[in-house]
């Protein structure tokens, strides 16, 4: 596989300019004569398809859902970062990327990361145009708060539900496109498989979640705005569809698949109270702003939390990094967590969580001032625990949350299969091994809005229409393969449900490539996932047929996705000798128990290309050079 | 815990439905709503039948995908919740639960109690944004908002577009849908431009889709998970008159 990140030369804040002023472009008369396929319509797919059928293009965009406006961006709560500077406390676009690069813990690509900084500004720009309600301030302007990984406040929000109002901004957008005809919307219509052929992406298979048909759609590019794969550990904060067939059946179809093993572990989700949880839910990290997190200083110490003394606390994040605290990256945090709760001193069932402490909050600024922060939050964590938090302290415990890894793009956003293109959390290109907090609707919409409608034109005005019909034989090839696929597993007629087998490689993945990792737990969790995938081709039950809605079925395929991926998650995982970002191997740790970054052999990103279900996956490496932000370790003290 | 669940089976969309009752037993007081049914749905399938089908998505209030309604009201008896915050521990041991779908002549089911609420998105298709394309548009700072006019604003756009207010009301109304939109753009600077046709716009749509009028019950408001206040329609009813009295075509 030939890795061509396809950096623009020249000093790395006139980069985009230049690459801008080079792209080849489309004629505005010729643009209707593209057809692009857009996979997804959370805030990447969304804001991708709007802003393309304005310039012109021919826009086909699909969504599982039955609505673009259910896609999982719907649930982010805490903000949206941007280099504005508004509060004058020293903000910059160089500021936001060199804080990005240093969060991303050195695994991402200078030049994308410089990009997103730079476009974010017209990110904020743009939504507010659109309508969507930021916070603001008793003047009229905009208001911001300060998010982990940062010393200063560049996050925009709209109380807590600021993926909600951003997503509604590009699904309006969207309608709107919808509604001039210039989309072609499908919806509960869900993408099965890429079609390739000549070297070239020509178009997707799809399935109607309805009515069970299977068809070919041909275009002239593709672009996947599929998500992440979090619920590879079934338990996480993911939507419960979030899957990674699209982003999977493209790499088995050719595309690279960069860094799997680098998944966020957020710190503050709600810990499950029993086995019949069916999934984790998110605290926004915006609470780490006036919540003080901590634990008894005594393990084992079992007083309710407003029975414990000041004297007897351990704020330890204040502790250990003065100055951050509270706010220091996710990864810092989860584990600061772990820490904590292996040594005995957690809280709540089994020991697995940690308080986040609202009390001082209150006491300085009232309660009715933390309510119109949190309010929100607060009542959705009531709801959940049945416990009020304006009384007692919440109980949070680290939860699988975003993955950095995913389909490797170039410059451009395009995989390694030309015309087959990549954004949002799909795409493995701007966080390295740890996002910061507000960073991922940023990147989503920055990929969506500003990046790929520029990117895209120069692809499509350099290769030409596909000129391959929906018809061809490659697509009929594609469509037999899925129909067989969907046939072989309504025929096992077996007796456990996918979730149940779901929930076993769930349980294995997190025991295994959660939190921390060893050679050991990795090579076990190589040898057993096998074993639950054959147990699944042989057990699985899907009652009910493929000719209609059953959702079974559906869950199924990305069940059975999911069994292949984890094993290169794993493998990626036990290839990485080092440390860094989520990326924790045991192994590999300063003496004060920090990540041990090896940035003379690990400096790469990992970009693994498929060989066959029989053999291994190949290696290849796009090695990472640092020339603005020089390599150091991380401190958050 | 156990319960006696009553659920609406129907097979396809023209199938004929029907009510069907489950003993689920073994469910504990965090369970979710939800949870439970996935626990029935493990039974279901253990026993080679069909599970219920049923719409979910992020289960935590905010993606809108949930569409049942329990014991005769949307999303739960439960004030300001979705479905999929619903706890057992609001549930007496030993209850009756009655389930049904959403139920609207604009949302016909698609399977048990999945339904097609399509009809929403082409409201918001009709009218629902302010037409302004990417790239162009100046600083965010230049317009300016009073706070007390954008925490209004949010107010409204908090709707999560799940019909719970069409299927609380007799006449399967959208007005407090279509209103909420109307109201988040129509009370900010950006959206004056078009207020007037946007209203229109998603009115005449509204009415396309063969949703009925309000004729004030309020049972909308009641069953809104986010508690959307029924003021927004008439505020709705005004831009519309105003728009349609002074319109040039």
């Amino acid at each position: 596989m030939q890795l061509d990140a396809k950096i623009p030369d020249g000093p790395i804040a006139e980069k985009w300019d230049r690459h801008r002023r080079e792209m080849k472009l489309v004629n505005p008369a010729n643009k209707r004569k593209f057809k692009v396929i857009i996979v997804g319509t959370g805030l990447a797919g969304a804001s991708a398809a709007a802003s393309m059928a304005e310039l012109g293009y021919d826009v086909e965009a699909f969504t599982f859902h039955d609505s673009p406006r259910r896609a999982h961006s719907i649930a982010a709560q805490g903000g949206i970062n941007a280099a504005k500077n508004y509060p004058n406390d020293g903000d910059s676009i160089w500021r936001l990327f060199y804080d990005t690069v240093k969060g991303g813990d050195f695994r991402a690509r200078e030049a994308n990361v410089h990009r997103l900084a730079q476009v974010s500004n017209n990110i904020i720009d743009q939504c507010v145009a659109q309508g969507v309600p930021f916070a603001r301030e008793y003047g009229g302007l905009l208001a911001n708060r300060s998010f982990g990984g940062a010393q200063v406040s560049r996050t925009f929000y709209a109380r807590g539900q600021t993926g909600q109002q951003l997503l509604l901004g590009a699904y309006q957008a969207l309608s709107r496109q919808i509604h001039l005809g210039k989309v072609t919307m499908r919806t509960r219509e869900e993408m099965l498989d890429v079609v390739v052929s000549d070297g070239r992406a020509r178009g997707i298979v799809t399935r109607n979640l309805v009515t069970g048909e299977v068809v070919s759609r041909a275009a002239d590019a593709v672009v996947l705005a599929t998500g992440g794969y979090s619920n590879v550990f079934f338990l996480s904060t993911n939507a419960k569809a979030c899957n990674v067939t699209a982003t999977y059946r493209a790499y088995k179809r050719g595309a690279g698949f960069a860094n799997p093993c680098f998944t966020q572990i957020h710190p503050t989700g709600i810990p499950p109270s029993g086995d019949h949880v069916s999934k984790t839910t998110l605290m926004s990290e915006s609470l780490r702003n006036d919540g003080r997190v901590w634990t008894p200083t005594k393990a084992g110490d079992t007083r309710p939390a407003n029975q414990i003394p000041e004297a007897d606390r351990d704020y330890y994040l204040e502790r250990r990094y003065p100055s951050f605290g509270n706010l220091v990256p996710r990864d810092v945090a989860s584990r600061a967590a772990k820490e904590r709760c292996d040594a005995g001193h957690g809280v709540g069932p089994g020991g697995r969580g940690v308080f986040l402490d609202f009390r001082d909050a209150i006491q300085r600024v009232g309660r009715d001032a933390v309510a119109a922060r949190y309010g929100n939050l607060f009542d959705m964590y009531h709801h959940i625990t049945d416990s009020n938090p304006y009384e007692t302290p919440m109980v949070i415990y680290p939860a699988p949350h975003y993955t950095m890894g995913g389909l490797w793009v170039d410059y451009n956003l395009m995989s390694s299969i030309p015309g087959l293109h990549v954004i949002g959390e799909a795409n493995f290109s701007d966080h390295g091994s740890n996002r910061l907090g507000a960073s991922a609707l940023m990147q989503g919409l920055a990929d969506g809005y500003f990046v790929l409608p520029y990117t895209i034109g120069d692809f499509l005005a350099r290769a030409g229409n596909s000129g391959v019909a929906a018809d061809a034989a490659c697509f009929t090839e594609v469509e037999a393969e899925v129909n067989a696929r969907t046939a072989t597993l309504l025929a096992v007629n077996g007796k456990r449900s996918p979730d149940s087998f779901h929930a076993e490689l769930g349980r294995l993945m997190w025991d295994k490539c959660g939190m921390s990792r060893t050679r050991e737990g990795l090579e076990e969790a190589l040898r057993r996932i096998p074993e639950i995938r054959a147990a699944f081709w042989s057990d699985v039950s899907i009652p009910g047929s493929g000719a209609d809605l059953n959702q079974t079925l559906e869950k199924a395929g990305r069940v059975a996705d999911f069994l292949e991926f984890a094993e290169l998650m794993c493998r990626d995982a036990l290839d990485r000798e080092e440390s860094c970002g989520g990326h924790f191997r045991e192994e590999y740790k300063t003496e004060e128990g920090e990540a041990l970054r090896r940035d003379d052999d690990f400096c790469f990103g990992s970009v693994w290309e498929y060989q066959g279900d029989d053999a291994p996956p190949a290696l290849n490496k796009e090695h990472f050079t640092f020339e603005h932000v020089p390599l150091s370790t991380r401190s958050y003290k | 815990m156990r319960f006696k669940l009553h659920v609406w089976r129907q097979s396809g969309p023209n199938a004929k439905g029907a009510m069907e009752a489950h003993d689920v037993d073994g469910i504990t007081p965090e369970m979710s709503f939800l949870e439970m049914i996935d626990l029935l749905n493990e039974k279901l399938l253990a026993d080679g039948k069909e599970p219920i089908a049923f719409e979910h998505d992020c289960r935590e209030g905010i993606c809108g995908a949930c569409s049942m309604v329990i014991d005769g009201v949307p999303h739960s008896p439960e004030r300001a919740v979705t479905t999929c915050q619903v706890h057992m521990r609001s549930f007496q041991d030993g209850d009756d639960i009655h389930v049904e779908p959403f139920r609207a002549k604009a949302f016909p089911v698609l399977k048990d109690l999945v339904v097609d609420r399509d009809a929403f998105d082409r409201i918001i298709q009709a009218g629902g944004y302010v037409s302004v394309n990417t790239g162009g548009t100046p600083d965010a700072n230049e317009i300016q908002i009073p706070k007390v006019a954008a925490e209004s604003a949010m107010d409204a756009a908090a709707c999560i577009g799940c019909g719970a207010c069409v299927a609380a009301c007799p006449n399967a109304s959208a007005m407090l849908f279509t209103a909420a939109k109307i109201a988040h753009l129509g009370q900010l600077p950006q959206g004056q431009v078009e207020r007037g046709a946007r209203a229109r716009a998603m009115v005449e749509q509204m009415d396309a889709e063969g949703f009925g009028n309000c004729t004030n019950h309020y049972e909308c408001m009641d069953a809104c998970p986010k508690e959307i206040h029924v003021e927004w329609i008439a505020r709705m009813n005004r831009d519309y008159l105003k728009a349609s009295l002074t319109a040039k075509d």
